[in-house]
């Protein structure tokens, strides 16, 4: 991912500011600028979730996403937060702590890197609550 | 608008095809194709190809001209050439647009073809290449990869309805055995469930086994108004329906993660198009990139209710000779999957057994088949339903 495309995102990537459509009350993350639903006359606000969230499913990667190789296994999860909205993250527990239904919370990790001189991503990743 | 029919099919090899280049195998297809067809280069009024990443694989855009060119369609005749893309549907989607051009009445010969050649570059660059399907910023960066997105889809289908990885691998032991009897097929051989189990872990809970290869490959038809498709064949195949449906991109944004709900959409608008139910679907190719997608498919799309498709598939529900053979060709898993080329395979697939001409892998009296090509994860389903009788 090139630096632009990376940092213009960084508010939503470190600090899980998503969207909220005060029309219908919906909450998205990843931040949505046009409301799904209510299309149009959806006025969307930025919302700052708190990130707390629960386990729907996940896997443990044993063949990794490219610039991930030294990662492996990992632990990637979709979870779904208090506030409504699913995301895909990694879990960082071992793999026989987590379960469908298992409480997490957000935390600041270094997510890759593409290269010695390129990006080193960070962002939000979740524990065991 | 107008009925349309298939009058012609071709297909190259399937397989790690280190001779051969993206556009020898789009070439081959091709002209196999209109051979079948016994048309002339003169006949043909356009060109549509599935090609998912020409880019990423070959370093290669503009695929149309290129194919255009080395067709001999493109220096002399300037038959228009356009490439489509929806990740791994793309070859379904550009039959679509091939005959939704016949049918418009705007063309008469119309040669729909997909090709992809994925061997060119190292495995991380495949899989990379493989994972834009998916949202590069919100998943992709994760360090989700495909299998990590069906092996989600996976472990939510077990638990919620008991699907054990022995039913699972019994997708790919049926689609092997399927392959066997396949000319074109990727791989020939036998497995047993053991062969699944043991293979290496890619993405818990599924297995090298479970997961579709890294393929080359082209596929082709050549599409005419039915009312004139016996001029130019004994066998036409007659297109009932073609349907398309989009959903979220991200598996995350799905509302039942367990169904590709693009998939029960695209199913239910191809039913009520041709005027028929599940139940008059004699043989299906379904997109079965991972096992489990195909005992989703085959749920999303009628053939069994939501969860059964594990314990069917187990029971030997979906083989060739039950009520819904299901991958006859051996699927992607055996047959292989050159992402650009499945969705016309499936065609060529289906078209041959309406035909009568598939080999010993032939269902016996199939008058009604469908075809079913997913892109990404499910955000993009293509479903066609073909008949042997107009």
């Amino acid at each position: 991912m090139t630096v632009a495309r990376f940092w213009r995102k960084i508010p939503h990537r470190y600090n899980l500011i998503g969207t909220h459509c005060t029309t219908c009350g919906e909450y998205y993350f990843p931040p949505r600028q046009m409301c799904p639903s209510c299309r149009r006359d959806g006025k969307i606000e930025s919302y700052q979730f708190e990130g707390k969230g629960e386990v729907v499913t996940y896997t443990v990667i044993h063949t990794a996403a490219k610039g991930y190789a030294n990662q492996v296994p990992y632990n990637l999860a979709i979870i779904k937060l208090d506030e409504g909205p699913s995301l895909t993250g990694q879990v960082i527990c071992e793999p026989k702590e987590l379960e469908i239904g298992t409480r997490v919370r957000p935390v600041f990790r270094k997510l890759g890197e593409e290269s010695e001189k390129g990006m080193i991503y960070y962002g939000t990743k979740f524990v065991p609550e | 608008m107008r009925d349309v029919a298939i009058i012609g099919t071709g297909c190259t090899k399937f397989g790690e095809l280190w001779d051969r280049s993206l556009r020898d195998l789009f070439v081959e297809a091709g002209v196999s194709a209109i051979v079948d067809a016994g048309i002339q280069g003169e006949d043909i009024d356009g060109l549509y190809m599935g090609n998912m990443s020409g880019g990423r694989f070959v370093e290669q855009e503009h695929v149309g001209s290129l194919i255009a060119d080395y067709s001999g369609l493109a220096g002399d005749l300037h038959v228009p050439a356009t490439r489509v893309e929806a990740a791994c549907a793309s070859g379904g989607l550009a039959l679509r647009q091939g005959i939704l051009a016949v049918a418009s009445g705007h063309a008469d010969i119309i040669v729909a073809a997909g090709g992809e050649k994925m061997t060119d570059v190292d495995l991380d660059t495949a899989t990379d290449a493989l994972a834009a399907a998916a949202d590069r910023e919100w998943e992709g960066i994760m360090g989700a990869t495909f299998p990590g997105l069906y092996a989600m889809i996976a472990r939510l289908h077990m638990h919620k309805y008991g699907t054990t990885p022995e039913q699972m691998a019994a997708v790919s032991v049926k689609n092997h055995h399927n392959g066997t009897m396949n000319p074109i097929a990727q791989f020939k051989n036998e497995i047993t469930i053991d062969t699944v189990l043991r293979s290496n872990m890619v993405a818990d809970p599924l297995h090298m086994f479970d997961c579709s290869p890294i393929s080359d490959g082209a596929a082709a038809v050549v599409l005419a108004p039915a009312d004139v498709a016996k001029k130019y064949t004994d066998t036409p195949v007659y297109v009932k329906a073609t349907t398309q449906a989009s959903s979220p991109i991200s598996l995350h944004d799905r509302v039942d993660i367990t169904t590709l709900d693009a998939s029960v959409v695209a199913g239910q608008r191809a039913y009520k198009m041709a005027g028929l139910t599940p139940g008059d679907i004699d043989v299906v190719e379904v997109h079965d990139c991972f096992t489990i997608a195909e005992i989703c498919a085959i749920e999303d799309l009628g053939f069994f209710e939501k969860g059964d498709g594990g314990r069917a598939s187990e029971n030997g529900e979906t083989a060739i000779g039950s009520r819904i053979p299901v991958n006859t060709s051996g699927g992607l898993k055996a047959c292989g999957h050159p992402v650009g080329a499945t969705g016309l395979k499936q065609a060529v697939e289906i078209a041959e057994q309406l035909r009568g001409t598939a080999g010993k892998s032939q269902v016996d009296g199939a008058g009604i088949g469908m075809t079913h090509n997913v892109g990404g994860s499910g955000g993009t389903a293509v479903v066609h339903i073909f008949s042997r009788d107009r």
